[in-house]
């Protein structure tokens, strides 16, 4: 005998009738926290439940840092060959055909310049969709004429890094941008020209082992992962277990390799603070 | 002496060599001819082998056993003049990064490169040629010193990569490569770069950024090695052959894509099987890079140091 007894029969409604909530309404967190995704967007994209920074891309820094929206793009149409004819499973060319389909993207780094709290600054931003985010030809060429726009015109140069490291594809053409774009910060640094680094989750790799390490101030967001070597490399190498915050955010604040971290609803005044600061202007507010 | 796999042709002659002249020696047999013979195959067998050798067998030959590695050029180099310089000032003495002042002639210069073992403990004494973040800012102390005293800085390259430990990590891999990277570009000193053996991506070119990259004619330079490159991209490790194709990470290849600047040639058989000559091969392509590079002031070094790096890409 049961306790409970159906009055009426079970799911009566035909799989055509059936209602799909559309895709894209809500967004979970990795802890399990639903937000409306209009509310995320408000939210800066932080889950305000638990504080989630949500990975993001180009447009939506952009969005954050610039003001009502308003910039100029720099070299928008700058664009991967296929010097080394690389195929692995894949042909190169058809991956950076996918990933442009898929993305919208021309590749893995947008930069621009435009209005933050009135002044000019100069914005390179990486996007983790576009192949990992990796480093090829056209991430170095871009970075180094954005940071020379910034030389020419004097403005503060802000590169946002979301990468998984140099792209493989392009091989040592890829390795040779960590020379190209630390030539052009030294540049900027011989010039007295504020250089901050923005490392967001993922920043690994060749990204690491130049511009993201090499800011005035290298600062991050909440609970981001940066390290040289991944932490499935590092543990198999050394076989050693890896503290449970190793490679976060905070992890490289204590160990001295970060200025701050700053939540993201904050990150426009916080870069303009210390904008305003290094170059002893006047505070805005 | 040791033989990579594809060489076992050549051991099988000079296997068959020795009897012979031990026939000869110990019988009445005139083996004379014979020797002949062999030694004629076993000269037609090594051209056949090492003129057409593949990006594996490059790769291969990068990392014998028997391979000259940096203290044993820096002394070829030097002899007595050498004065190893150690550490970093701040935490440790890394034994896979070695450094020093040494002469070539009437000419002193600061030598930095990685060092490998020969052997299982003093393998795991140079951590298998793999710095940590100490031995790139011991780099950088040697560099920026040289610098001061208008010492030209040449630098040997030979790692595996830089070491992905824990410490490494809680102590900046990242940031001491880039920040050598960034420093290079700009050093007022003439910077030679030469790859000995194998130039494995940031852990290379954090001592590799120079006015004058040379690689070594059987030696490897690329983003990644072959096996992990192998692993990620094909999710397996069986397939390094086709990587190290892929890659382009030979000498010619990174010659033709400019990405080094030139190439130095090698004995037959690769630099083990004649140190001298492989030796004497390096010192003379430090001093026709030296030349070059003497008189250049130091601000027109950096302009065309920044240009060469500048260029570097290919896009549309």
């Amino acid at each position: 005998m049961s306790w409970f007894k159906r009055k009426t029969k079970g799911i009566t409604t035909t799989t055509e009738e059936k209602k799909d909530t559309p895709k894209g309404l809500w967004y979970k967190s990795p802890t399990g926290k639903i937000i409306d995704t209009e509310e995320l967007e408000k939210n800066f994209f932080v889950s305000p439940e638990d504080g989630y920074h949500v990975r993001i891309g180009s447009k939506e820094y952009f969005q954050i840092l610039f003001d009502d929206n308003i910039f100029i793009e720099l070299d928008a149409n700058l664009a991967s060959k296929d010097p080394l004819k690389f195929e692995d499973t894949k042909k190169y060319p058809d991956r950076l055909r996918a990933a442009e389909e898929k993305t919208g993207l021309k590749d893995a780094v947008r930069c621009a310049v435009g209005k933050s709290k009135g002044k000019n600054i100069v914005v390179a931003c990486m996007d983790f969709a576009f192949i990992g985010g990796s480093m090829g030809s056209v991430v170095g060429e871009k970075i180094a004429r954005a940071g020379e726009y910034a030389l020419k015109k004097k403005l503060p140069y802000i590169i946002i890094s979301k990468s998984g490291g140099a792209r493989m594809q392009e091989a040592a053409l890829s390795l040779m941008q960590l020379a190209k774009t630390s030539a052009k910060l030294a540049q900027l640094t011989d010039a007295g020209i504020p250089y901050i680094s923005l490392c967001t989750d993922p920043t690994t790799g060749g990204t690491t082992a130049s511009f993201a390490m090499l800011g005035d101030i290298n600062i991050s967001e909440p609970g981001a992962l940066i390290g040289f070597a991944g932490p499935r490399v590092v543990r198999d190498t050394t076989g050693q277990e890896l503290p449970e915050d190793f490679q976060t955010a905070e992890f490289l604040l204590e160990h001295g390799f970060l200025d701050f971290i700053t939540e993201r609803k904050d990150l426009k005044h916080k870069i303009n603070q210390y904008i305003d600061l290094i170059t002893n202007q006047p505070l805005r507010a | 002496m040791e033989y990579l796999e594809f060489e076992l042709p050549i051991k099988e002659l000079e296997d068959q060599l020795s009897k012979c002249q031990v026939i000869g020696k110990e019988s009445d047999v005139d083996v004379t001819q014979t020797c002949e013979q062999i030694e004629k195959k076993l000269i037609a067998t090594k051209k056949d082998i090492y003129k057409n050798l593949t990006a594996w067998q490059r790769v291969q030959l990068s990392r014998h056993p028997n391979r000259p590695y940096t203290l044993d050029h820096i002394k070829a180099l030097c002899g007595d003049s050498f004065l190893e310089l150690h550490g970093d000032r701040n935490v440790k003495d890394d034994k896979a990064m070695i450094g020093g002042l040494g002469k070539i002639g009437n000419q002193s210069y600061m030598f930095i490169g990685q060092q490998k073992g020969y052997n299982t403990k003093t393998r795991q004494y140079r951590n298998f040629g793999m710095s940590n973040p100490e031995g790139y800012r011991k780099a950088l102390r040697l560099m920026k010193s040289a610098e001061k005293f208008k010492i030209p800085v040449v630098t040997l390259i030979d790692t595996p990569g830089a070491y992905p430990g824990l410490e490494a990590e809680e102590r900046g891999q990242g940031e001491a490569i880039a920040r050598n990277i960034l420093e290079m570009t700009r050093l007022k000193v003439p910077i030679i770069c030469v790859i000995i053996g194998e130039g494995a991506s940031g852990g290379a070119l954090g001592i590799g950024v120079g006015d004058r990259v040379l690689m070594m004619e059987n030696t490897w330079y690329s983003v990644i090695s072959p096996e992990s490159c192998s692993s990620i991209l094909w999710r397996s490790w069986e397939y390094k052959e086709q990587a190290a194709e892929a890659l382009k990470l030979t000498a010619p290849d990174m010659k033709k894509m400019k990405l080094v600047d030139d190439i130095i040639k090698e004995p037959l058989g690769g630099a083990h099987t004649n140190r001298e000559e492989a030796f004497l091969s390096v010192k003379k392509a430090i001093e026709k890079s030296f030349a070059e590079l003497k008189n250049l002031s130091p601000k027109d070094l950096v302009k065309n140091r920044m240009e060469k790096y500048a260029d570097m890409g290919v896009y549309k």
